[in-house]
């Protein structure tokens, strides 16, 4: 049995741990879940109580093929408009990059009545996976590596092209390219490549035996592996959430680790400065040794392997094992010279996850989700957020497969608040809305020093995010205080509410401007012959 | 002529004459979402608004936050347990008890006891050999949710004649409809602070000689954050038990009522014992064992649904109107055992919860338990019970609105088959 729980709408009710302990863990002393991801079939009947259960339902299973009655399809054909009924029965649908968005997309579109031929690529050979185990409970020894398999993929009747990664694509032609020389047709196509891990830049030190990112399932075994021979002492070079995680799973393992962070705080980038801080001691009181305002300068080795790291104070670190947290790159190399407005920034889309070609102009074929898609977020300004959060991979999956076979009067807009989670030190921190916007934050629930509070954010006197320590079953409050457009700092009278609520300065880094770069040229004089094109990076 | 105005849609509600079915007067209620009352107070019936409010930080259950002239110690010398107060006092409360009860402390407890709630429901079921009419309540959903609360707690199951009639009376006093509030309220009183002598007792000779059970974790145990005073472990533990059996003897007749009601549902659980574990939450979605929430206030004004519920009025949540809203569930007045399937789960737009439990912090304590005993005893019934079948349709029901359920249901049985090995 296969299941993954949705940690987006988790509450942190922790029914399924009371019903199923062997499978789903609470951590910490509050609502920090672990689960293992292919429980034991002993546990059947124990994981069926425990997903049953959930308040939320947020626990999928995987154990048979799924019901599709035919009240619901017929619901979900009203939803498309009038579609071309041919295209829903032969038409041709590719998928580029086959892992959590991607899975999801394949089966929203056959739910939602498509037929036709849908082909997934992928350029990892292994069946899709879940990847937040990965810094979770399967580095600590958990759940085995390969026991993260996405739940329902079997059910997908569909062309599985894994292992071949795509190079390249012809717009003009509708075609895929493939790494073995090979091409796919397609009538319409969906981007889902995602990220993979920013590597460590220096290509010499990163092959160093024991320096390693942690993106890919191949990548958490080899760092479990490393962790379970007990190191001396690992580097955590970056303290966002995979870094964080990975030094709270070192600690828990009583691995003696570091974490050297060039920003002010852990988690900076996602809570800003004064929250970050709050994470800062949750670091060190979990016996991290944690560095702010430090980069690392080298990594140095002694036939071949990793033996320490030097560091921007000038002090040296024995280390036997590294790791390279420094974020993503999108995965849009393939996309060079397709004419697509792709680059580091990833994919732009309009809210229906239509790709936007060079020009600016919105495609009509080709859709983009997940990692990998830049949208626009009325909500905000109409800022185009890329957002690395799983619960967008999955809401925006669903839109993109909807769209993708409905008429322009039934698309859907991707409007869903952005939501994401991470469980470490034994604390489970959640966000909605688009915190790093902020200029004010203030604590409006809770206790800082218990670790349990709500914190909000706000911009020129509006509510635009919050973020809960173990506090997860208000966030949907403010999520929907976010939707109307409430002012800041709250006025309203709450429980357990902070006597004096005073904002301070959200403390955000200043963030680099993806379009600064002059990557394109314009040419052309007359409205009809003026383009945009991009140039390779 | 003096004209009086008819009943408010709510006070209809709470009359007994509708407590067989109230459901008509639930779809007549979410027709106003929040319903402002003459005493002032709000009536909330619709799915999202209840939803909303469950998760308003802006919502107190504490009576002494209300600002209430009469607001102080409580009469009967005994503190709100965690379901009447706020954080942070709630947390606190309620994390020093679950420490002992669930995870993460104690992860296994409740899993732990299915062999024990499976021995039970089948001496009970044992007991009905022999009889042509048997009671469900008396014989069976009353004694075995008893039974487990009081070897849970440490609570000598011969005291439940003394104890009941303390339970009854603060059940009593959470149904707005019947009698008048002063002498209700001192029945209360009177109630809490006899159930607490009584508790105060076991307590003390739990804590001498401590065993497996709560009371005696919570009398002897010393968390990180600390134990609970005596006074407030009195408070927590008069809720376990009034809690304890109040609640899952009407989820368990419910159950009973609902599937002889629906025979052809009764016999694929006879064949699938497995369809036990999902069903439980459609009942608790159709036929809920607490059917509002009371006692709880807005600490301001919450715009809401069109309307303004004002800083300090009571808002009762409706939870049983709201697991049957049609803007939320799809054909809500049919009892669809497969609405719950997990294997359903996770298909987009396509979520049908319920509201049988309440949600937010205030999420029932006794949850997993609830739901354990009823899946084991509706699946075991269905079993072993040969052709049963209701003598009175509707059954006589019990006076309280909150915690609607059955006072009896007589079922004729051809016989019981024996039990498993």
């Amino acid at each position: 049995m296969k299941l993954v729980v949705d940690l987006t709408r988790c509450q942190g009710y922790a029914q399924c741990a009371f019903l199923a302990p062997n499978a789903f863990t609470m951590h910490g002393d509050g609502e920090a879940l672990l689960y293992d991801p292919e429980p034991s079939d002993d546990l059947r009947e124990r994981v069926l109580r425990a997903a049953a259960a959930c308040p939320v339902q947020a626990i999928v299973l995987d154990r048979g093929p799924v019901e599709d009655g035919s009240q619901r399809a017929a619901a979900a054909a009203a939803r498309r408009g009038d579609m071309d009924e041919e295209f829903l029965r032969t038409g041709r649908i590719v998928i580029v990059g086959a892992s959590l968005a991607g899975t999801r997309a394949a089966g929203a579109l056959r739910y939602q009545g498509f037929t036709g031929s849908l082909t997934l690529i992928g350029d990892e050979s292994a069946e899709p996976y879940d990847r937040p185990p990965l810094s979770k409970q399967v580095l600590e020894g958990w759940v085995p590596a390969e026991h993260t398999g996405l739940p329902r993929r079997d059910a997908i009747e569909a062309d599985w092209r894994l292992g071949v990664a795509a190079t390249g694509l012809d717009l003009a032609a509708k075609q895929v390219r493939l790494a073995d020389g090979s091409s796919v047709g397609f009538d319409r196509l969906l981007i889902t490549t995602g990220v993979r891990a920013r590597p460590w830049p220096n290509p010499d030190e990163a092959a160093l035996d024991g320096v390693l990112v942690l993106r890919t399932r191949q990548d958490a075994d080899r760092l479990r592996r490393l962790f379970a021979a007990r190191p001396n002492r690992v580097l955590v070079i970056g303290a966002g959430f995979t870094g964080s995680e990975v030094a709270s799973v070192c600690r828990e393992l009583d691995v003696p680790v570091t974490v050297a962070e060039a920003g002010p705080a852990p988690l900076v980038a996602a809570l800003g400065g004064g929250i970050g801080a709050i994470a800062a001691d949750m670091h060190r009181e979990a016996g991290v040794d944690l560095r702010c305002g430090v980069m690392v300068t080298a990594l140095e080795g002694e036939n071949g392997r990793l033996r320490r790291a030097r560091l921007s104070d000038g002090s040296t670190l024995d280390v036997d094992v590294a790791v390279a947290a420094l974020g993503g790159v999108r995965n849009v190399d393939w996309l060079e010279g397709s004419g697509l407005a792709a680059g580091p920034w990833g994919v732009a889309c309009d809210a229906g996850c239509r790709a936007f070609d060079a020009n600016g102009l919105v495609t009509d074929d080709v859709f983009v989700a997940g990692d990998v898609a830049r949208t626009p977020q009325p909500l905000f300004g109409y800022e185009l957020l890329a957002l690395e959060h799983w619960g967008n991979a999955v809401a925006q999956a669903e839109v993109a497969a909807h769209n993708m076979i409905s008429d322009e009067a039934h698309r859907w807009p991707h409007l869903a608040l952005p939501v994401f989670w991470s469980t470490q030190f034994g604390t489970e921190i959640k966000s909605v809305g688009v915190p790093n916007i902020a200029d004010q934050v203030v604590v409006a629930q809770g206790s800082v020093a218990d670790r349990r509070f709500v914190a909000t954010y706000g911009r020129r006197g509006r509510l635009v995010g919050a973020v809960t320590f173990d506090q997860s079953k208000w966030l949907e409050f403010y999520g929907r205080q976010i939707e109307r457009g409430a002012a800041f700092p709250p006025a309203s009278r709450t429980v357990d509410q902070p006597d004096r609520l005073q904002p301070s300065a959200a403390e955000f880094p200043t963030r680099p401007i993806p379009t600064q770069d002059a990557t394109v040229v314009l040419t052309g004089h007359d409205p009809a012959e003026r383009r945009a094109t991009l140039l390779p990076s | 002529m003096v004209t009086t105005a008819p009943p408010s849609v709510f006070a209809q509600i709470l009359d007994y004459a509708n407590r067989a079915d109230p459901y008509p007067l639930y779809a007549e209620l979410r027709k106003t979402p929040v319903a402002r009352q003459d005493d002032g107070s709000y009536v909330v019936s619709t799915y999202q608004e209840i939803v909303d409010l469950l998760h308003d930080p802006r919502i107190s259950s504490d009576a002494r936050d209300a600002g209430a002239a009469d607001a102080g110690e409580d009469p009967s010398g005994v503190p709100p347990a965690f379901i009447r107060t706020d954080p942070p006092e709630h947390d606190r409360l309620r994390r020093i008890v679950n420490r002992h009860f669930g995870p993460p402390h104690t992860p296994g407890r409740v899993d732990g006891m299915v062999p024990d709630l499976r021995r039970l429901v089948t001496g009970l079921i044992d007991g009905l050999a022999g009889q042509p009419e048997v009671d469900i309540v008396d014989q069976f959903a009353y004694p075995f949710p008893v039974t487990v609360i009081c070897e849970l707690l440490g609570v000598p199951r011969e005291d439940e004649p003394r104890f009941q009639v303390w339970a009854q009376a603060l059940v009593d006093a959470l149904d707005p409809g019947t009698g008048d509030p002063a002498e209700r309220e001192r029945k209360r009183a009177a109630a809490t602070t006899e159930m607490g002598l009584y508790l105060a007792g076991l307590v003390e000779a739990h804590r001498r000689s401590p065993g497996p059970d709560l009371l005696s974790a919570l009398a002897t145990d010393d968390g990180p954050e600390g134990r609970l005073t005596d006074i407030e472990l009195l408070a927590a533990a008069t809720l376990l038990l009034v809690a304890g059996h109040e609640t899952t003897v009407n989820l368990i007749t419910n159950g009973v009522l609902t599937l002889l009601r629906h025979p052809e549902v009764l016999e694929r659980l006879r064949r699938d014992p497995d369809l036990a574990i999902h069903l439980v939450e459609e009942l608790l979605r159709y036929e809920p064992p607490v059917h509002f929430l009371p006692n709880r206030h807005a600490l301001d004004d919450i715009e809401i649904a069109g309307t303004t519920i004002r800083g300090g009025a009571e808002v009762v949540l409706v939870l049983a109107a709201g697991s049957r809203d049609p803007e939320h569930v799809h054909d809500p007045d049919r009892f669809d055992p497969d609405r719950f399937n997990p294997d359903r789960f996770g298909l987009a737009r396509d979520r049908d919860q319920h509201l049988g439990f309440g949600g937010g912090i205030h999420y029932c304590f006794g949850a997993p338990l609830a739901r354990l005993e009823t899946q084991i005893a509706l699946a075991e019934l269905a079993r072993r019970l040969v052709n049963p079948r209701l003598v009175v349709d509707p059954p006589p029901y019990r006076t309280n609105p909150v915690l609607r359920g059955p006072r009896h249901l007589h079922v004729a049985i051809d016989d019981i088959t024996p039990a498993p090995d």
